[in-house]
């Protein structure tokens, strides 16, 4: 125990504290994350961001695995956002048919001015009819062209039509571009290659105003929307993943959990550690014995395997897992080095003269020993933090978190199982992991700045 | 020639750490069977082995399905008593943790050896030399670099370099799957220079010498992420942790006397803290037990921490209860094999044993 410490209180080692350039790095990042969490909290309550998490149908007009809009200025081209080009009823012309039917035709335009291809097409439907409609749809190129893409008759009111993986639709464009260009591309015409590109033998995009024309016939009361999307390769801040969801909402979330397990758990077992190591060197004898004998069971215990088979076993949430966590990590050998200050201190003589004034064991061990062994114990509580927080994101890399919180480490292991890595998709698992190290490296500066002023032999090196 | 006082230490560690092992047993044993599951994995293999010795029995060929029914659950109930598996739990965990320290652990349900058995000791066993190839291997390696590094930094204190490891010492909070995730981010998905994970490429070279070398550059990204993860912060607490010790007076006075740099190192600096770096060493092989089940999913490694990933993605109970029981036995050794060498090493324990 430095006399510095002694002397300042709160305030001095914060002002000591301050004095070190790594912990106020730490510190600033350390007041980021959790402004971070209470925006977080605030903004997006947590049943509603776990509903968002969860729900699929909602996410439907995003992009699958887009990238972060950022990705522009690393790239240095215009990557496509998606465009949803609405084929409403305000734009339509409608011819009476003899039998009481219309004949409607309905088209709608959209500028695309992207250096890619999109990623995916898929008309939407939203109808209410009292026999199924068919509907025929026309693509018109800038430079006027018009291709007919499909005829489809609506299974059900909200249909979808994926145009993408149409096989039969994909082999008329790659002929149509053939014939224009008198020969084989140099590449694989896709739908969207195959209505975006420029005829020629490398694949370019047209850019231009493009156009999507629907013609059907409807009975008098019926109604029909119809929505093209044409999906981008980047979304938001943060981009998407497999199910077409945000990653910000995960990596938003992630904050607070992090943070929260971190914490928690660091202070639990810090302070759970303290009492057994103090009671332990207090009441030699029996309770030493029985408490010595558990830390050597302790050790040999495998912690993870042990948690890894309680999470497999009982689907438990992320509460039991900490309590699981604190409840395996308390009896540590840093037991036996408490133990061994508290028989030194207890020979000391302002114990004996609370001995003598009568006082009881409990008041002697919260009042007198415990503040005394408190000081060198805090900087490895905030060091021991980031163990923690990467301990929760391993079980969820392994697929074993709690099962409806949507975490960092989730968000890994999403990416791995899709094949991010094998894929390319390095926004997927470098945005959690940089949250991830943020609060490491926040926590590891401030653990050893506070090292140094409470270990006084650290400080002169 | 070894002292009888050693062999008495010896003696007796390993019969506290045998007796801990059994209680570290016992209670994993009690916490996997909080909802039955264990019971539930011996019945099953139980009905399994009787079903099949009565099915492939040519006596009992002609029977009808009811009849064979019959003696299935005949030969069941008498099984269930010749195992006092009927008995109560406390006595039935008795059984079960016998069978956990002689690793009996029965059968899988979905995962076999690559021999085709069944058994999930076998399953375990074969599995070990992977992992202590990759990762005991590179824990030694690191802990001796960084024992290394940290005297060499110590020497050069205050330089340039002593102040940018002390700077980089946070990055090592970062564990090794993390870095492992980057690294294969760089070497496989982006240069494409090195394999994503595995063993040996495929299919696997039949000439043994290219045949390791394929198992090498699969151990080159798994090693590094450990060591990398490892480096800044062992040379700097190494580098502080001999500093400490190369101000006592028998340092000075050793360098006073005019005994060469590395004597001084040696004979006076590294000596008296042998012990407590041996501690260290412990703890490094341990937490590697640990540190592997992560890394060797994320590398894709057959070892014993991909097989506990891939049993809780089935999930495969007996294998998973297997795998604790199996690294408790590992934990147990590797503490008895420090404590010997600590022994070795700390006069105290010399002298009273001599």
């Amino acid at each position: 125990m430095s006399s510095s410490t002694r002397r300042g209180g709160f305030k001095g080692v914060l002002q000591e504290v301050l004095s070190y350039k790594s912990a106020i790095i730490g510190l600033a990042l350390l007041v980021f994350l959790m402004v971070l969490s209470i925006y977080t909290m605030v903004t997006m309550p947590l049943p509603e961001a776990i509903k968002a998490w969860r729900a699929s149908e909602a996410w439907s007009r995003n992009p699958r695995n887009a990238q972060p809009e950022w990705v522009e200025l690393f790239s240095g081209k215009k990557l496509p956002r998606t465009l949803i080009v609405s084929l409403g009823e305000a734009d339509e012309a409608r011819v009476p048919l003899e039998d009481g039917k219309m004949a409607v035709s309905r088209v709608a335009y959209f500028n695309y001015e992207y250096d890619e291809f999109p990623s995916e097409l898929i008309v939407f439907f939203n109808s209410s009819y009292s026999e199924s409609p068919t509907v025929q749809i026309y693509w018109i190129r800038p430079d006027g062209e018009e291709i007919f893409l499909k005829k489809h008759s609506l299974r059900r009111p909200d249909d979808k039509l994926y145009l993408s993986n149409d096989l039969g639709l994909e082999l008329r464009l790659e002929g149509l571009f053939e014939s224009k260009i008198g020969g084989k591309p140099n590449f694989m015409v896709t739908i969207e290659k195959g209505l975006f590109a420029v005829y020629s033998q490398d694949p370019r995009v047209l850019k231009g105003k493009y156009g999507v024309r629907l013609e059907t016939v409807l009975n008098a009361s019926d109604t029909l929307n119809a929505e093209v999307v044409v999906y981008g390769c980047v979304y938001g801040i943060a981009g998407t993943d497999h199910l077409r969801r945000p990653l910000i909402i995960g990596l938003l979330w992630g904050t607070p959990i992090a943070l929260a397990f971190g914490l928690t758990a660091s202070v639990l077992t810090t302070a759970l550690s303290l009492i057994i190591g103090t009671v332990s060197g207090w009441y030699v004898g029996k309770v030493d014995l029985v408490i010595q004998r558990v830390v050597e069971i302790n050790a040999i215990l495998p912690f993870l395997p042990i948690l890894i088979m309680l999470t497999t076993f009982y689907r438990i949430d992320l509460f039991i897992i900490l309590l699981c966590v604190v409840l395996l990590s308390i009896f540590s050998l840093g037991i036996k080095q408490t133990r061994i200050l508290v028989m030194q201190i207890k020979s000391y003589p302002y114990i004996e003269a609370a001995q003598a004034y009568g006082a009881s064991n409990m008041r002697m061990i919260m009042l007198y020993v415990i503040p005394k062994i408190l000081p060198p114990v805090v900087p490895s509580m905030i060091s021991s933090v980031p163990g923690f927080v990467f301990l929760e994101a391993a079980l969820s890399f392994l697929g074993l978190g709690d099962p409806f919180l949507p975490t960092w480490g989730k968000i890994i292991n999403d990416a791995y199982t899709n094949g991010a890595v094998y894929k390319g998709m390095y926004y997927w698992v470098l945005e959690p992991a940089f949250m991830l190290i943020l609060t490491a490296v926040s926590f590891a500066l401030i653990g050893m700045a506070l090292e140094r002023i409470v270990n006084p032999k650290l400080k002169e090196l | 020639m070894i002292p009888k006082g050693f062999l008495k230490f010896v003696g007796k560690r390993t019969i506290l750490l045998l007796i801990s092992l059994v209680a570290a047993i016992y209670i994993s044993i009690l916490l996997a069977n909080l909802g039955g599951i264990i019971d539930e994995m011996v019945k099953a293999d139980l009905i399994m082995s009787i079903t099949m010795n009565v099915k492939n029995n040519p006596a009992y060929q002609g029977l009808t399905a009811s009849e064979r029914q019959k003696i299935i659950d005949s030969l069941y109930q008498s099984a269930l008593e010749a195992k006092g598996l009927n008995t109560p739990f406390l006595v039935r965990s008795l059984y079960y943790l016998r069978d956990a320290l002689t690793l009996d652990l029965g059968t899988a349900l979905y995962l076999t050896s690559d021999s085709g058995s069944k058994q999930v000791r076998l399953i375990i066993l074969e599995r070990l030399p992977q992992t202590v190839m990759l990762f005991t291997t590179v824990t030694i390696i690191n802990f001796f670099t960084n024992l290394l590094g940290g005297l060499i930094i110590a020497r050069k204190y205050g330089s340039k370099i002593d102040k940018a490891i002390a700077a980089l010492a946070p990055t090592s909070t970062i564990p090794g799957w993390v870095y492992g995730i980057f690294l294969l981010l760089v070497f496989y998905t982006w240069l494409h220079v090195l394999p994503a994970g595995g063993l040996v490429d495929y299919p696997p070279p039949k000439d043994p010498i290219l045949y390791s070398l394929s198992v090498l550059r699969h151990m080159i990204l798994p090693m590094l992420s450990w060591t990398i993860a490892g480096l800044f912060l062992g040379i700097y607490s190494n580098r502080t942790f001999f500093l400490i010790f190369s101000t006592e007076d028998y340092v000075e006075v050793a360098k006073a006397k005019g005994l060469p740099p590395r004597r001084v190192d040696m004979g006076y600096v590294m000596r008296p803290t042998l012990p407590s770096i041996v501690t260290g060493l412990s703890f490094a092989i341990i937490g590697s037990w640990s540190g592997a089940i992560i890394t060797e999913t994320v590398f894709d490694w057959p070892g014993l921490g991909k097989l506990l990933s891939m049993a809780l993605s089935y999930p495969d109970p007996p294998v998973i209860v297997g795998e604790v029981a199996i690294y408790a036995w590992l934990l147990t050794l590797t503490v008895l094999t420090l404590d010997i060498v600590y022994a070795f090493l700390d006069p105290r324990v010399k002298v009273w044993g001599g």
